[in-house]
């Protein structure tokens, strides 16, 4: 069988998934996809009935399981010293970053 | 005489709600026993081999916190106040659920140095019902396995009955803690398995309650349709009392259902009489791939796991349950390659979120703009599960594949989901109270034995996936020891919010065999012991 994932798309998903590899780390992890993706190949030889529903969940959710919504106010979790001090790097209570890449778009 | 450390949890709480026992004595004893069996806890400079005698279930035990809990129990008592249902109860709690100031790594790099503002829903209530944390327990990264292996915290957990062997995943660290008597009870998740799989292989008793039954809050995402948090404990009564106070709607968590919360240990001593239980030949058969070939293959369950199924259904007829045999479940087989889309394309989307500059790890590298800093924040502090999970998950929902995928891995969903509902329905052939399986196609393998083969380790779970995919409940109890002396489990499973009944069905099989010459057996961890 061929090999679904070729070296470009890996590198492709790698780059979309915002991921940095080794070509060792990369080498193991293209195979292990490939592998896997064998492994669910069953997925595609079930015959699905006409109209069986996509299950986003297993148990439903009928509105008398649902919680009430709440009122539609807003509230602070009166956090966001802690959350700062979380921060790997803060500058008078931002977030701070290196600069945004800019691209020009067509 | 009986160990404080080994004393269920039910007893501990009596005992101490009596005034017979301090809470400070209970948790002195569990802090003893860890020093006795745990050794080293995972850290992320630990080698793998590091003590391999020893269980290695933590990465951080939280000594102080815990000594002020129990001191505020024993405080409670002495003002005439009631402590709560697990007043003193040591406890651990897996390190995917966050503890205000404490740290909470999901057993990654890229948490390591996270400290969570807020606390997990459930930890929350079982430490308002009195219960004392030991400590953060260890897993899979991100929960992403089924040995423990994977772990940025090595040494990563032991099988406490035999530690050259795995305590499974992701929830071992749970598992080896309370089959060690390091608590004894843990909080765990599970979204394939990753309860009732280690809870099988450490001889312990794992409930994965019903989608929607426990709060999700405060629990680092995996498979956000599919997670659940629930109790692990050496007996079926300590299972119910942690449902009791774990349970239940919170304005915090939009699926957490709001169905009516009964007390699991009612009914637990009513039996099974009249009740039926169902065996299905599909639950019977393995599915593992052939890298050879490239293809799917059958194989026989292991005869030692069948038999004890066959004994379980047999000691629950001898107590007047009425045994169906031959229920259809067609779709069992397709659980595993459906999981692996559906959980890996929600894994990718949960693990966006670490990006190195809200919390958590980032590169100390010289980058030269945001993206540079994103993509060597994430490759120095994911390990290679996460990654590959990243990129699966990316690739089987792209547009251009996601028909063939995910889409149809939705659908194939759906139809395991009408398995059970077939056999389950009041009105259908088989009107089950429950399912009766094994809970692992294998008992525990060894260290080294999987780990690095991902399609493999994945088809350890394919015995309890199929309850994660149709959200419903699931509980796996000791069922006997196999020839090498390691824990076998047997599994229960039913429809939507039947854990009372689960639980009643699993009381009545622990009475039917409480004198079973496997039963006196102990963790070889613990039989070294003085």
């Amino acid at each position: 069988m061929a090999e679904e994932i070729s070296p470009e798309l890996f590198n492709h998903l790698v780059e979309l998934a915002a991921l940095e590899l080794t070509a060792e780390e990369g080498e193991y992890l293209r195979g292990e996809l490939n592998n896997q993706l064998k492994a669910i190949d069953e997925l595609a030889a079930i015959e699905i009935p006409e109209g069986t529903p996509l299950a986003a969940h297993g148990v439903p959710f009928p509105p008398e399981l649902r919680p009430a919504a709440r009122a539609d106010e807003t509230s602070s979790a009166g956090l966001n010293a802690e959350i700062l001090a979380g921060a790997p790097e803060t500058d008078d209570g931002y977030l701070q970053v290196p600069g945004i890449p800019h691209e020009e778009l067509d | 005489m009986t160990h404080l450390a080994d004393l269920p949890a039910h007893e501990i709480a009596r005992r101490i709600r009596a005034g017979e026992l301090r809470a400070t004595e209970a948790l002195d004893a569990a802090l003893e026993r860890i020093r006795a069996v745990d050794g080293a806890p995972g850290r992320l400079d630990g080698g793998r081999d590091e003590q391999p005698d020893k269980v290695h279930a933590f990465i951080s035990v939280t000594e102080e916190r815990a000594r002020a809990q129990a001191a505020a129990v024993d405080a409670r008592l002495a003002a005439g106040e009631d402590p709560g249902p697990l007043a003193g109860v040591p406890y651990t709690a897996k390190d995917i659920f966050t503890v205000k100031d404490v740290l909470s790594t999901a057993a990654s790099r890229i948490l390591s140095n996270f400290k969570a503002p807020y606390t997990a829903t459930v930890v929350e209530r079982i430490e308002a019902a009195g219960a004392v944390m030991l400590g953060k327990v260890n897993l899979d990264e991100f929960t992403y396995g089924s040995s423990n292996e994977s772990s940025a915290y090595q040494p990563s957990s032991r099988n406490p009955w035999d530690p050259s062997r795995v305590p499974g995943g992701s929830s071992g660290g749970s598992a080896a803690a309370v089959a060690a008597g390091e608590g004894a009870i843990s909080l765990g998740t599970d979204t394939g398995g990753s309860i009732r799989q280690p809870a099988s292989f450490c001889g312990v008793v794992g409930l994965k309650p019903t989608y929607g039954r426990v709060s999700r809050y405060g629990l680092i995402a995996f498979g956000s349709s599919l997670d659940c948090p629930g109790p692990v404990a050496r007996n079926v009564r300590d299972a119910a009392l942690t449902l009791n106070t774990i349970a239940g709607p919170d304005p915090r968590d939009s699926t957490a259902a709001n169905a009516p919360l009964p007390d699991y240990t009612v009914a637990l001593e009513d039996g099974v009489k009249g009740m039926r239980i169902g065996l299905s030949p599909d639950y019977d058969k393995l599915t593992f791939f052939n890298h050879d070939t490239g293809k799917m293959e059958s194989r026989e369950m292991p005869e030692e796991i069948s038999k004890a199924v066959l004994a379980a259904a047999e000691a629950l007829a001898a107590q007047g349950a009425e045994i169906v045999e031959g229920v259809p479940m067609p779709h069992t087989r397709y659980g595993i390659p459906c999981y692996t889309v559906i959980s890996r394309v929600e894994a990718a989307s949960n693990l966006h979120r670490y990006d190195g500059v809200k919390y958590g790890h980032r590169s100390a590298a010289k980058v030269k703009d945001l993206r540079e800093l994103y993509r060597r924040s994430r490759a120095e502090g994911l390990g290679q599960e996460p990654k590959l999970r990243i990129l699966m998950g990316m690739y089987v929902s792209a547009a251009q594949y996601s028909e063939q995928y995910y889409r149809r891995a939705l659908q194939v969903r759906s139809l395991i989901r009408g398995d059970f509902d077939d056999a389950f329905v009041a009105k259908g052939a088989h009107k089950l109270d429950a399912l009766l399986t094994a809970t692992t196609p294998t008992t525990a393998f060894g260290m080294a034995s999987m780990y690095g083969d991902s399609v493999l380790m994945q088809f350890a779970d394919q015995l309890t996936v199929t309850a994660n995919h149709a959200g419903v409940p699931a509980l796996s109890l000791p069922g006997g020891l196999s020839a090498e002396r390691l824990p076998i489990g047997i599994q229960l499973i039913g429809p939507d919010f039947s854990e009372a009944t689960l639980l009643r069905i699993g009381r009545a099989y622990e009475v039917a065999t409480a004198d079973a010459a496997w039963r006196t057996e102990r963790p070889a961890v613990l039989a070294q012991l003085k």
